[in-house]
């Protein structure tokens, strides 16, 4: 599957791998709930980092779609809530 | 898949928003690439502005760091000639300098970090235009407008997302920048207005500059007196005249005494 991580680029990740992103994408999640800025950052670190181990990035000149998309590494807290409150724009 | 699939649902759906679709597919095709290509452009100002960017906070730390050097120079000179209070003055302005500097270095490579992720989406972006125009080409020439629905589709949403992308890392550059332009703008203003270049002017306009010359003008008068009366008060001893020094009265009373009981004797 392919994962962009914003303002970075796109990595083909292996499915075996999901779970492991999985955990570290919950824990970032939960920093996000919890709204601990430095907890948060240090989280999103981890998952983007594991992205880029065990991902291979895409070609420049790809045109494929993302089945996953991350924030930015520098992204703050409270950019990543605005991001996840923008739902007006999905249908239902 | 949370978060990571919350945000890419999102993402999604704007960056499809974004697309203006035409009667025929083909035309959306063009235009497209239009945008594409104007996107392109931007991004590459983008790229210059954040290197201007850098380039003035480069040259306000060069300036920062004279000053600097410039007051260590004149606490040791200050030190060298006894005046501790004067010493410490100077280094009071540095230690403020340094501060605004530290502030500047970390702006540098916030500024530098965005100039190299701007530098690579441009790239990015480039290969992915070339890409799309390529693919346009083959889809008009090949299929009808009906048959090209499903291959256009599949064009868009790669680049589609790759637009969403660098436009946001473009926004998020500009506001980093603006934030900074503005810090920026403050540093220059406190130098322009003397406020920093009070401390350490490169002509000599400073209050430290004035009071340490005026001090060592001061203490080559008192070298030069010192060095005039050495001379003399040599003959002034064999002549037996008490020379008129100001160290004390006592001293020069007791003198007289002295030689006078030898006189006796």
């Amino acid at each position: 599957m392919i994962v962009r991580i914003l303002g970075e680029g796109q990595f083909e990740v292996a499915d075996s791998e999901l779970d492991r992103l999985n955990e570290l994408d919950a824990a970032v999640e939960a920093e996000v709930d919890r709204g601990n800025a430095e907890a948060f950052a240090a989280k999103l670190t981890e998952l983007l980092d594991g992205v880029r181990a065990v991902g291979a990035p895409l070609a420049d000149d790809s045109l494929e779609d993302s089945d996953l998309i991350l924030p930015p590494g520098d992204a703050t807290l409270e950019e990543v809530r605005e991001m996840l409150a923008d739902d007006g724009l999905i249908p239902g | 898949m949370s978060m990571m699939k919350r945000i890419s649902l999102i993402f999604r759906a704007k960056a499809n928003k974004a697309l203006d679709r035409a009667e025929d597919p083909r035309e959306t095709l063009d235009y497209s690439y239009q945008r594409q290509v104007e996107m392109l452009a931007k991004v590459r100002r983008g790229v210059a502005d954040v290197a201007t960017s850098r380039k003035r906070v480069e040259l306000q730390l060069n300036q920062l760091q004279s000053q600097s050097d410039k007051l260590t120079q004149q606490a040791q000179k200050a030190l060298g000639m006894g005046r501790e209070d004067l010493a410490r003055e100077a280094l009071t302005r540095k230690s403020a300098i340094q501060a605004q500097a530290n502030d500047l270095t970390a702006q540098h490579a916030q500024l530098q970090g965005e100039e190299e992720k701007l530098t690579l989406a441009s790239q990015r972006l480039q290969a992915k235009v070339e890409a799309f125009r390529t693919r346009k080409e083959t889809i008009k020439a090949t299929y009808t407008a009906a048959e090209a629905q499903t291959r256009i589709n599949e064009a868009f949403s790669g680049i589609s997302e790759e637009m969403g992308d660098v436009g946001m890392a473009i926004q998020r550059a500009e506001d980093k920048t603006q934030q900074m332009q503005a810090r920026a703008g403050a540093i220059d203003e406190l130098i322009a207005s003397g406020a920093l270049d009070d401390a350490s002017a490169i002509n000599a306009g400073d209050d430290i500059t004035r009071e340490l010359e005026s001090m060592s003008s001061q203490s080559d008068v008192e070298a030069e007196l010192a060095a005039l009366k050495g001379a003399t008060t040599a003959p002034a001893l064999d002549s037996a005249e008490p020379p008129a020094v100001e160290a004390g009265e006592a001293e020069t009373t007791a003198a007289p005494v002295e030689s006078g009981k030898e006189q006796q004797s």
